[in-house]
């Protein structure tokens, strides 16, 4: 007998994917509040933003007391300036945009990964790992050949691809064979190889010559994703094709999940499990699958931070960029193209962040609060609706269905 | 005591599920509220349970216009719900479950078991709800469960009771000792409000009744004065036919062969016992049984789902026992399934999506890998019309249609493909008349096109309706094999209870 013909081969709970993953990733929601509730969400963390900037201006908060005219000014002054450094600092200038794009690239490739799990249902935790392996396989590439560009870049990614696919198929498998669940085992997964990258660091295989240190050897010019303002000959401007490739691997997504077989096969797992075992899909195989794309995106994207920005491998040179993916992929309701505007924000943010850091006296941490923010927001959306007074499309929940509906 | 419903009006956006809905209960009295599913019978309760605001109209009890703003209201004003899906903690006692959330305590403030498990006791005896006050929940039958429900109601001292859909979940020999215990509420002074879709069982135990359609009561009337086919028009707003219109079968060559097949459970526990049976082309072969005698490992085992534990399955003489579900029904099998909504759709996919949910692999739904919509819209708006799906639109997703539109999507889906045997089961659970009956039609017609139909269903009157031959399972086994039309309704009800008439 077959393994696909196993009814075990349904998630434990045996139920089909519960509503709250559905609310939380946006899978089984109109457009409407699909685009809504992320805008909604980021005005109101925005807004929130001012409070925190408001509560921790120790200054201004003294001078309420004496002359609240000047508190309120100081205040305003603080709160504006912020926010302007904020804006300048992410589309101000081509520089500005640059760097926005820079950190966008990277994340949109791990939102990706991220978002293709919840489509099939699964909650992939582990993009920093397959970055962090999809990385060191771009390395192995890019040190060891000296091809011309055409040939080289193409075959690094190749590289960072297949490296993070099998790095994420094995929570896949597990999970689909075992039920072992992909939470607990992406993480596990995601200790496994920020550890083993700084054995590797140290390794003959990678390190660098005549360093004692866990830092590998520069890839070769050949291999990296040549820089789009390359003849402005600006070091200050520094966006590669990396962007370009992200936001084509993006509308691959999108056409892999909507308009084939693959990924009506994907989405229909992700949303009834048992639904896809009575039309006669592999849930077995489905599951591994589609681990190993997500595992393969997130793996371009540790390529893309090696061969855009980095050029050498270091210990966690993923950055937490699979982590933010995680936010990311929740804002843009796991849809490629909503990971696209998320991933501008966020490297907005980012780019933003910093130059309002220098700028103003504010930190660079309030962006943290901010991302956290929308996050919360998008978790609860019933808050959201609550604040503005939203209606959405689906059908209002009816009290009389009881336990276990 | 008297309660009374005026001009109850509730609107949804988009929907008038209430129009100025008039009803009255009075003790001593069983009100059956008839209504297909989406009449408005179950917003109208909810209001009167205190879970939603009328927009318009009054809740009167006793001359005195109440105001609830929560079910607590409402119990307090003494009306009490039974769902249609219990509200039960399995893991507890049942009467831990009575006192749930009202626990007598002593003066301490200690919780006092002792005395709660007296006073469900006597509310237990005194109107003949027999059941274990010491008895884990999930260890007891349903029907029994139900009582539960019933005693949990009484003890919060409620005079109004309401039953939503309360036979769904019971076996014909449950339904009648439930009828027992309803009728001794009435006898000892409770008014009842009994909320069904089903003629024959408002008929035999209301008193009065009022039909409710497209949110307004359209009928008032008492068993006496009415029939069957009388309160189905009512219902549905068109004369229905009840009856299975069919000719007499002419069977052919034996399509489906089950060979001593053994199959286990999701707990591992042998359901199917040696089971052996044949369906020929052009019959239909119902089978009844009451839920749990392994009738859905056997549909789920004959539709490639689960596999078998020995034995052999032969599909036009060929062996299809290792076969996967799509190996199933690639060789012709429709297979409507018991749970709809779990298995039969993906309920966030727009009806175009679930219309191709098991061909979307082949042409014209897709070339190579990459999915041709058109052509899946393209015929999953030709289905809807011809299987006569109401729905706006083929882009809305499945859970925005009713039940029975669902099970429609799901006919059109196994009906419209090349088939040469369908497997179905409880094909009409939980729809309307109207449904019923176009569903019925479908498969007769499928059958005098020389399709082989084995149809599994634990409502009696279906399979004794539409069956060609009639086998009863009980306890994993076919028990009896008989013909619907020369065998009574309590004889196969005896079968099916594993007793020989």
């Amino acid at each position: 007998m077959s393994d696909q013909q196993r009814p075990d081969t349904s998630p434990p709970d045996g139920k089909g994917t519960s509503q709250f993953f559905q609310d939380l990733t946006g899978l089984g929601i109109d457009w409407r509040s699909a685009v809504l509730v992320p805008v909604l969400a980021i005005i109101t963390a925005l807004l929130v933003g001012v409070v925190v900037i408001v509560f921790t201006d120790l200054e201004a908060l003294r001078l309420w007391g004496s002359d609240p005219g000047a508190a309120l000014s100081k205040t305003w002054s603080s709160v504006s300036g912020g926010y302007k450094a904020l804006f300048v600092g992410s589309f101000g200038s081509l520089r500005a945009i640059s760097e926005t794009m820079v950190g966008a690239a990277p994340l949109i490739l791990a939102g990706l990964s991220v978002a293709i799990g919840f489509r099939a249902g699964l909650f992939n935790i582990g993009t920093e790992g397959q970055m962090l392996i999809g990385g060191m396989s771009a390395i192995l590439v890019g040190v060891a050949f000296q091809l011309p560009l055409f040939l080289h870049l193409p075959l690094a990614l190749i590289g960072a691809a297949i490296g993070g696919a099998v790095w994420g198929a094995v929570p896949g498998i597990l999970r689909a064979k075992t039920g072992a669940h992909e939470v607990i085992t992406t993480i596990m997964l995601n200790l496994i190889a920020l550890n083993l990258v700084v054995y590797l660091l140290k390794s003959s295989l990678f390190q660098a010559e005549g360093r004692t240190d866990p830092i590998s050897e520069t890839v070769a010019v050949s291999a990296r994703f040549p820089r789009l303002f390359g003849y402005l000959h600006d070091s200050q401007v520094r966006v590669t094709a990396g962007i370009i490739f992200a936001v084509l691997v993006a509308w691959f997504i999108y056409w892999l999940l909507f308009k084939t077989t693959l990924g009506f096969e994907f989405r229909a797992v992700g949303m009834n499990p048992d639904g896809a075992h009575y039309a006669g899909m592999n849930v077995v195989f489905l599951y591994g699958a589609v681990m190993a794309v997500a595992g393969a995106l997130g793996g371009l994207a540790g390529a893309d931070q090696i061969l855009s920005i980095l050029y050498r491998g270091s210990p966690g040179f993923s950055a937490g960029i699979g982590f933010d993916a995680i936010a990311l992929a929740l804002l843009g309701r796991s849809h490629p193209a909503g990971v696209v505007a998320a991933g501008v924000l966020f490297g907005a943010l980012r780019s933003g962040g910093q130059v309002m850091q220098v700028e103003t006296d504010l930190s660079i941490d309030l962006i943290l609060v901010i991302q956290a923010l929308i996050v919360v927001f998008i978790a609860a959306p019933a808050l959201i609706k609550a604040i503005y007074r939203v209606r959405t499309g689906r059908a209002a929940d009816l009290p009389t269905t009881g336990w276990g509906t | 005591m008297e309660l009374q419903l005026r001009g109850i009006t509730k609107r949804f956006p988009g929907v008038l599920a209430n129009d100025s809905v008039d009803l009255t209960a009075r003790s001593g009295e069983i009100l059956g509220l008839l209504g297909e599913n989406g009449a408005g019978k179950t917003t109208l309760m909810n209001i009167l349970y205190g879970l939603y605001t009328a927009d318009e109209g009054q809740i009167i009890i006793d001359g005195q216009e109440r105001h609830f703003e929560g079910p607590g209201d409402a119990i307090e004003a003494g009306i009490g719900m039974v769902h249609q899906h219990f509200m039960l903690v399995p893991v507890f006692t049942v009467t831990e479950n009575v006192v749930l959330g009202v626990e007598p305590t002593n003066f301490a403030g200690i919780m006092d078991m002792k005395e709660a498990a007296r006073e469900v006791h006597e509310i237990s005896s005194k109107y003949g709800l027999e059941v274990d006050p010491e008895a884990i929940t999930e260890d007891i039958p349903v029907g029994i469960q139900q009582r539960v429900e019933i005693i949990k109601v009484l003890f919060r001292e409620a005079e109004f009771l309401v039953f939503d859909e309360p036979t769904a979940v019971l076996t014909p020999q449950e339904v009648e000792e439930f009828f027992g215990i309803i009728r001794g509420l009435r006898d000892a002074g409770k008014a009842i409000i009994f909320i069904t879709h089903k003629l024959k069982e408002v008929l035999k135990i209301s008193d009065r009744i009022a039909v409710l359609r497209d949110g307004k009561v359209v009928g008032h009337t008492t068993p006496a004065e009415t029939t069957q086919e009388a309160l189905a028009e009512m219902m549905v707003g068109r004369p229905v036919d009840l009856l299975v219109a069919k000719d007499v079968a002419s069977p052919k060559e034996v399509v489906l062969r089950v060979d001593d097949v053994f199959v286990t459970d999701t707990r591992d526990q042998i359901t199917v016992k040696g089971l052996s049976l044949e369906v020929k082309a052009g019959e239909i072969v119902g089978i009844a049984g009451i839920q749990g005698n392994g009738q859905t490992e056997l549909v789920e085992m004959l539709t490639g789902m689960r596999p078998a534990a020995s034995g052999a399955v032969y599909l036009n003489g060929e062996d299809v026992t290792d076969e996967g579900p799509r190996g199933i029904h690639s060789r012709g099998v429709a297979h409507i399934p018991e749970d709809r909504q779990r298995r039969g759709l993906v309920m966030n996919f727009t009806i175009t999506e679930n219309i191709v949910l098991n061909t979307y692999y082949d042409p014209p739904y897709s070339k190579g890998i990459v999915m041709d919509w058109d052509a899946a819209a393209a015929a999953a708006a030709k289905l809807v019309e011809l299987f006569d799906v109401r729905t706006p639109s083929i882009s809305i997703p499945a859970n925005s249609l009713s039940g029975g539109n669902q099970q429609k999507v799901i006919v059109a889906r196994e009906f419209s493909r090349d088939v040469k045997l369908i497997i179905a089961a409880q094909p009409t659970r939980g729809l309307d008349v109207g449904s019923i009956e176009y569903i019925h039609g479908r498969i007769v017609r499928a059958r005098d096109a020389g399709v082989a139909i084995l149809i599994v269903s634990t409502e009696l009157d279906e399979v004794m309706a539409l069956s060609d031959r009639l086998l009863v399972m009980f306890d994993g086994k076919i028990v009896a094999d008989l013909d619907p039309t020369q065998v009574s309704a309590t004889d196969v009800g005896l079968y099916m209870a594993g007793a020989t008439p």
